[in-house]
């Protein structure tokens, strides 16, 4: 990340300010995305552009809303949703698993739901246990829906327009700490699906997502000194997994060390830990290792949170024991 | 009074609805339908008094009840029975089952199985027919009392209100939440007080009397398409059959039931409009025989209708995998 630049708020808001201008079909609602302008001011400003009839402030109501979303999608527009953060996405996990994942397959392929929706997701501002979860594996394990969690300024910027082209809900998560990161967002779309390698390296693979791709940059800058070579994979999206270049990576590194902001337990770790097992087990010269956070909701003090989500130094150390070939949590 | 529609028509619909569930439930004793199958006998009256009135553009939604609404919507009778029969020519391609009938060519948005959970789509649906400019449409979302106890109710009902949606709530009252009771359940069970708290008008209807149903469905209808806003409906009526074919009726007592089957809307039009002279028993007859022979082509559709390959398993779970 660089001090120069467009931050990631600004390249999203960049995306969303594109798509209100260039397609009548698409409106914004949500909490306070009017005159507030989003609670991360994400939607800052774009309700004096376009309106309220197409910057829609809703009630409290986030089942209510997703699900008239969801009608709007029905019904010819491209709606994008914002949910404050991942914990108030709870409050509508019926309309988003039962209504927006079903009604296609459910109706024989009559019914498509193109739908956006744009929630914050992670910790580290000392919100403590009702805004800080990371809940992505959770929507990443439902069919029908699509789920990516942009880690950069470019995928800011260019994940939404290819989330709004996409006939299917398509979910996307903004780690709240990325969005005073600052970088480039180029001039070209990217695709919803496929990771990307963030930082080459031959000796280890490290797969991370959204909050957790820097960190494991940062680490890999620190083992590099050490005569590690690291490579960071950054999943972008979580459904559907891009199970290809996570294997090209372990058949050249050999080793590999998911990163996950969510809890190890059944979680999002588990499915790629597995997924490598199963896809390089004759190529792996070590155990896969997993670093996930501690499995408590996340606490409001300081170094107790800290404590509680990967750090860097962590990560190095957890690389180092896969490394050695031990096992990261054992 | 001028009659939104003709009291023969809503007749020989309510008679087509019933004769289709009656065949239904022998089905399913046959095994020939499996899953949850929810009948809408005793309830003909508000299908059949409100469906016909929706121009072929407004969109209507149901709930896992909804057999009767897609018939009278016009969704061929074959491709409901065949549905149910998990067929692929079903509407929803064998996919849904009777709990979840779709036919997007006709704005059927279902067959929804969450209860309440339609409500918020229904809003939806208005919303893009108002943010679009699409004047003079309305979007019907039938449900029963025991959506009201649902959070999705309040928060639907409050954003149609307040953002003037063109949705026409209708909410079938037949007493009972599978087997709870609107009395054991609701601390105001005045329906129509509920709606009118989020400033929508709201009124009870009889929901065992088309003729009821049709005049109140007509007011809404022209209320709403005038820019009225939402209208919200408490129709009240009664199942005549169990909640679902799994149900022993423990929670309520036959001699209720019976007395509810004293108002059967079909025996009631039936008999006034011979009173009336306004049909003969000969056309009674021809309406109850037509049912039959539509059933029965609807039967012998699905029985002779192919079984989706599984090959297609995971077909439409994306766009993508559609072919």
């Amino acid at each position: 990340m660089t001090d120069t630049g467009t931050t990631y708020r600004e390249a999203m808001r960049t995306a969303i300010h594109e798509a209100l201008a260039t397609d009548d079909r698409v409106i914004v609602m949500g909490e306070d995305v009017a005159d507030y302008g989003g609670t991360y001011a994400v939607t800052k400003g774009l309700a004096e552009t376009f309106g309220t009839a197409r910057v829609r402030n809703t009630p409290l109501s986030e089942s209510g809303f997703v699900g008239a979303g969801i009608g709007a999608a029905i019904n010819g527009m491209r709606p994008i949703v914002e949910i404050m953060t991942v914990n108030f996405a709870l409050l509508a996990m019926d309309q988003i698993v039962n209504t927006a994942a079903t009604l296609r397959h459910m109706s024989g392929g009559q019914v498509g739901v193109p739908i956006v929706i744009r929630m914050a997701t992670g910790a580290g501002r000392q919100l403590a246990a009702q805004h800080s979860h990371s809940l992505e594996g959770w929507f990443a394990h439902v069919p029908g829906l699509k789920v990516v969690a942009p880690a950069t300024v470019r995928d800011a910027r260019w994940m939404l327009p290819a989330a709004l082209a996409d006939p299917d809900p398509v979910l996307i998560f903004e780690h709240a700490n990325l969005y005073g990161t600052r970088g480039d967002p180029g001039l070209d779309p990217v695709s919803l699906t496929g990771a990307e390698i963030s930082r080459p390296g031959d000796d280890l693979t490290i797969i991370s997502a959204a909050g957790m791709v820097g960190k494991a940059v940062d680490a890999a800058t620190q083992l590099a000194a050490d005569g590690v070579s690291v490579e960071v994979i950054d999943l972008r999206c979580l459904r559907p997994l891009d199970s290809e270049t996570i294997r090209r990576s372990v058949d050249k590194t050999h080793h590999a060390l998911v990163i996950d902001e969510g809890w190890r337990s059944v979680g999002l770790s588990a499915e790629i830990a597995a997924d490598v097992s199963e896809a390089c087990f004759f190529q792996l010269d070590a155990p896969v290792g997993r670093l996930a956070t501690v499995e408590v909701p996340i606490p409001y003090a300081a170094h107790l949170e800290k404590a509680a989500i990967p750090q860097v130094d962590d990560i190095v150390a957890a690389a180092q024991r896969v490394r050695a070939g031990g096992l990261v949590d054992a | 009074m001028n009659l939104p529609l003709a009291p023969v028509r809503m007749l020989g619909d309510m008679i087509r609805i019933r004769v289709f569930e009656e065949r239904c439930a022998e089905l399913y004793g046959q095994s020939k339908i499996r899953g949850f199958l929810h009948l809408y006998v005793g309830q003909e009256a508000i299908a059949a008094g409100i469906v016909p009135q929706l121009s072929a553009d407004d969109a209507l939604l149901g709930t896992y009840r909804e057999h009767g609404h897609a018939l009278i919507r016009g969704v061929p009778a074959g491709q409901i029975m065949a549905e149910m029969f998990g067929k692929a020519t079903g509407c929803s391609g064998g996919r849904g089952g009777s709990m979840h009938l779709f036919d997007a060519s006709r704005h059927f948005y279902g067959g929804n199985a969450i209860v309440g959970g339609h409500l918020p789509v229904a809003a939806g649906l208005a919303l893009a027919d108002v943010v679009l400019g699409r004047i003079s449409r309305v979007t019907a979302c039938f449900f029963g009392e025991g959506a009201v106890a649902e959070g999705e109710f309040h928060e639907a009902m409050n954003i149609a209100a307040l953002w003037d949606l063109p949705v026409l709530f209708c909410c079938e009252n037949n007493l009972y939440a599978m087997g709870t009771s609107l009395t054991s359940s609701e601390s105001q069970t005045d329906l129509a007080l509920k709606a009118a708290a989020y400033e929508m008008p709201s009124w009870v209807v009889d929901g065992m009397d088309p003729l009821a149903v049709a005049e109140s469905a007509h007011r809404a209808i022209n209320t709403i398409r005038g820019g009225g806003g939402p209208v919200f409906l408490e129709l009240r009526t009664y199942r005549f059959r169990a909640h679902s074919m799994f149900d022993p009726e423990l929670y309520r007592n036959a001699d209720e039931v019976e007395q509810w089957k004293k108002l059967d809307p079909i025996q009631k039009l039936s008999d006034l409009l011979l009173e009336r002279e306004q049909v003969t028993a000969a056309e009674v007859d021809e309406a109850w025989a037509a049912a039959k022979d539509e059933t029965q082509d609807a039967v012998d559709f699905a029985e002779a209708a192919p079984l989706e390959s599984v090959d297609t398993l995971e077909q439409h779970t994306y766009a993508g995998t559609d072919q």
